[in-house]
């Protein structure tokens, strides 16, 4: 085969190659524009004012993710009716979360290279305090009962040339004097009674008891553990194994969780659990699916978390002491929180 | 099948090296391979560099554990990479071949991504990706060293490490890209990464020769002279241990492999040690792939003046004083960026300068198994060190895992140079 004959077949190869790619960059464009467009059967979306300190009665606050230009934007809708009218605010995050008057969010940041994020901290208007870069891409938020401490998790890919190896970051700031802890693994592990340090251990998940104490998942040697932290000490004392993405009952006493169940397939392996901390008795759930949340607790009894659904993923609800069947609360929505 | 095949021995003679003009350093076959790496670099890391976010924002699951086959994925690869140089070296240098197929295999598995929606068949699909990379990199090298004359195979494997490692630079600018024009369009990330691994073999099979011939054989002998080597058989390929000189090269490379901490861990002590804010943790490996592409021409060049073992050990040597940056009590943007220098030295006096200098103790006929070996034994050695580093960080903790593991590498270093002190390089 001659230089040109195979310059020419190199130019063919890259003209349709080339339009393969084309195509396939306009198809997916045309497709998120679609989201844009608002959704026929979707709920009614409304801009309008969110508090985080609402007067109107008890308000549930959520990421909107109906299809339309307010997708994305925090929304709020009456508590007990949560199938009703959305009024969204102009904020736009990936994970949110509430207390008290002080709000987290985080938020991705696109840049003309690479995707940076965000954390930050918004006051009752929702207008903000603070901002904290992150990172890698969030996946927790939380907020302490008083409102002073917030707390996220985010997962970082390692380097570059063995990208497929996760691992999460996990940071707490103190709003009311901005002193942030980027890096929960530098706290002091004692696991089952003894000082441990490994260079494995992840931390996600956090949950405030209040402006000191929180609950986490540590991870170490395969086996996850829930842990009980302490910001002032700078310590994490395990507790309990096979916890992840724990959630504080309002009372204290109860830990809700995924559990990694055995016999489960690989690709489906978590159930929702409660943990009582008094009696370390588990009970499962009515909830029988794969749930991977940090489920929120909406009142003494009550459970809601996310699952997959059409416009992204729908919130469930189910009862925590095992009885009734999971019910969904709200479509298109993620990342709750009660207010008021 | 091979558009390529057709052409003759003649045609893999590069133009500038005829009589009376000054023979090209680095030969028209070695630009193409480094072309290809640097399009399959593009390709390969498009897809790492969205792939956590996929998982994580486009898919919705909680990836930690997802590494947890990393071990496995070692071990195989490590076979794999034996059994692509055998098979690249059998039946009179089938390197471009088993290349092809090595390529090949990465670029079937970018389509088949926008299929895979369970983090099982993401690491299944990844796997068989790897296993294409593990099959191409010694036939790869081989015909790297096959193409260059000897006293230029330094400046050779520097060209296409800076090519690759440009390519590498290039793919997750190219994702964000695709990424920011169809919001969120992970699917037309693979479609177009899938696209561009095709032009990446296509360039292997169009503008590779099949059969290397280095320049100073084709204008030095007529080709028909040149006897047909005995078909290799895998015996012969083991047997190449029984050559000292590949012996103590392979040795060496694995006991500095043995002292060499990895890229994940190291980033995490710079880190930790220098209190570098977590956000800024994602530019470490992107420092140390500019210097590591900065350098590797003229450390290639260097290794052939100065000799290659010289460079490789001078090179651990700096990867050395990187680790005592680490423990020192120097902290701040400017000590991790220093850091950053010296790993992106270490790599560049290292990586190519040892395929280099496995080319020059290996005759032609075993380049491809020669390359496997000592490759290998590099990177068994040096995911054991991770495995031995992970438990002394919980024993001891990060820290003094690391002075450990330097005092090591200088005691390793030091038995290496007197393994190596020879200064034999055996003629092809």
């Amino acid at each position: 085969m001659t230089r040109t004959t195979r310059l020419v077949v190199l130019l063919v190869a890259v003209v349709l190659l080339g339009a393969v790619g084309t195509g396939s960059v306009l198809y997916a464009a045309h497709r998120s524009g679609m989201r844009d467009q608002q959704q026929a059967d979707g709920p009614t979306v409304r801009t309008g004012t969110v508090s985080l300190r609402p007067t109107d009665g008890r308000r549930l606050l959520v990421r909107n993710l109906a299809w339309g230009p307010k997708r994305d934007e925090i929304a709020t809708v009456p508590a007990d009716d949560p199938q009703g009218p959305r009024t969204v605010s102009g904020v736009k995050c990936l994970r949110f979360h509430a207390a008290a008057g002080t709000g987290i969010c985080l938020q991705a940041v696109h840049g003309a290279l690479e995707d940076t994020y965000r954390a930050v901290v918004l006051d009752s208007h929702l207008h903000e305090l603070h901002r904290f870069p992150v990172p890698g891409i969030p996946t927790r938020a939380r907020v302490s009962p008083s409102g002073h401490l917030v707390a996220w998790t985010v997962f970082v890919s390692g380097d570059s040339y063995s990208g497929t190896n996760f691992s999460t970051r996990t940071a707490i700031v103190d709003t009311r004097t901005w002193k942030i802890d980027d890096n929960l693994e530098t706290f002091h592990v004692v696991k089952d009674g003894r000082p441990y340090r490994a260079a494995d251990t992840n931390i996600w998940g956090v949950t405030f008891a209040d402006d000191n104490r929180f609950y986490a998942t540590l991870a170490t040697g395969g086996q996850t553990y829930l842990v009980r932290g302490d910001v002032t000490a700078r310590t994490l004392t395990t507790l309990h194994r096979n916890v992840e993405c724990p959630s504080l009952s309002p009372d204290g006493t109860r830990i809700a969780y995924k559990k990694r169940v055995k016999g489960a397939s690989p690709d489906a392996p978590w159930r929702l659990y409660v943990l009582n901390l008094r009696t370390m008795k588990e009970t499962a759930t009515a909830e029988r699916r794969n749930i991977d949340d940090q489920a929120l607790w909406a009142d003494g009894s009550t459970l809601v978390y996310a699952l997959p659904g059409d416009y992204g993923s729908d919130l469930w609800t189910v009862s925590a002491d095992g009885s009734g069947t999971a019910r969904r609360l709200m479509t298109s929505a993620l990342a709750p929180a009660y207010l008021g | 099948m091979y558009l390529a095949d057709s052409r003759s021995n003649k045609a893999a003679v590069v133009p500038d090296s005829g009589p009376g003009r000054r023979p090209a350093a680095v030969p028209g076959t070695v630009l193409a391979l480094g072309a290809v790496s640097l399009i399959t670099d593009i390709s390969s890391e498009m897809v790492t560099a969205v792939l956590p976010l996929y998982v994580v924002a486009g898919l919705g699951l909680s990836p930690l554990g997802f590494g947890l086959l990393d071990g496995i994925n070692n071990g195989v690869g490590a076979l794999v990479r034996l059994a692509g140089g055998h098979l690249a070296d059998r039946g009179g240098r089938r390197h471009k071949v088993v290349a092809g197929i090595g390529y090949g295999l990465s670029a079937v598995c970018k389509p088949l991504l926008l299929l895979a929606h369970t983090l099982p068949v993401i690491s299944a699909v990844l796997a068989a990706d790897r296993t294409g990379k593990g099959l191409r990199t010694a036939p790869r090298d081989a015909m790297i060293s096959l193409a260059t004359e000897p006293e230029h195979r330094g400046r050779a494997f520097g060209v296409h490490r800076a090519m690759d490692t440009t390519g590498a630079l290039l793919g997750p600018l190219v994702a964000f890209a695709v990424l920011r024009a169809t919001v969120d369009g992970y699917d037309a990330v693979f479609a177009v990464s899938g696209c561009v691994a095709v032009l990446g073999v296509l360039v292997l099979v169009l503008f590779v020769p099949r059969r290397i011939v280095a320049p100073a054989d084709a204008v030095r002998r007529p080709e028909p002279a040149l006897p047909e080597p005995a078909r290799p058989e895998l015996r012969d390929a083991l047997g190449l241990l029984r050559r000292p000189e590949l012996r103590r090269l392979t040795l060496c490379a694995a006991l500095l492999g043995l002292t060499t901490v990895s890229d994940s861990f190291l980033y995490l002590l710079l880190q930790r040690e220098g209190d570098l804010p977590a956000h800024l943790f994602p530019l470490l490996p992107l420092g140390t792939a500019a210097f590591f592409l900065l350098l590797a021409v003229p450390l290639g060049a260097l290794a052939d003046r100065v000799s290659r073992r010289r460079l490789f050990l001078a090179g651990h040597g700096v990867l050395l004083l990187g680790y005592g940056l680490v423990l020192s009590p120097w902290h701040g943007a400017p000590a991790v960026v220093a850091v950053l220098v010296l790993h992106g030295t270490f790599y560049a006096a290292t990586d190519g300068v040892l395929a280099a200098a496995t080319a020059g103790v290996v005759p032609a006929q075993h380049q491809g198994a020669g390359q496997a070996l000592v490759g290998t034994g590099q990177a068994l050695a040096r995911f054991a060190c991770s495995l031995a580093f992970g438990a002394a960080w919980s024993l001891w903790g990060g820290r003094t895992a690391l002075a450990v593991t330097a005092a090591a590498l200088a005691v390793s270093a030091v038995v290496a140079s007197f393994v190596l002190r020879t200064t034999d390089e055996v003629p092809v």
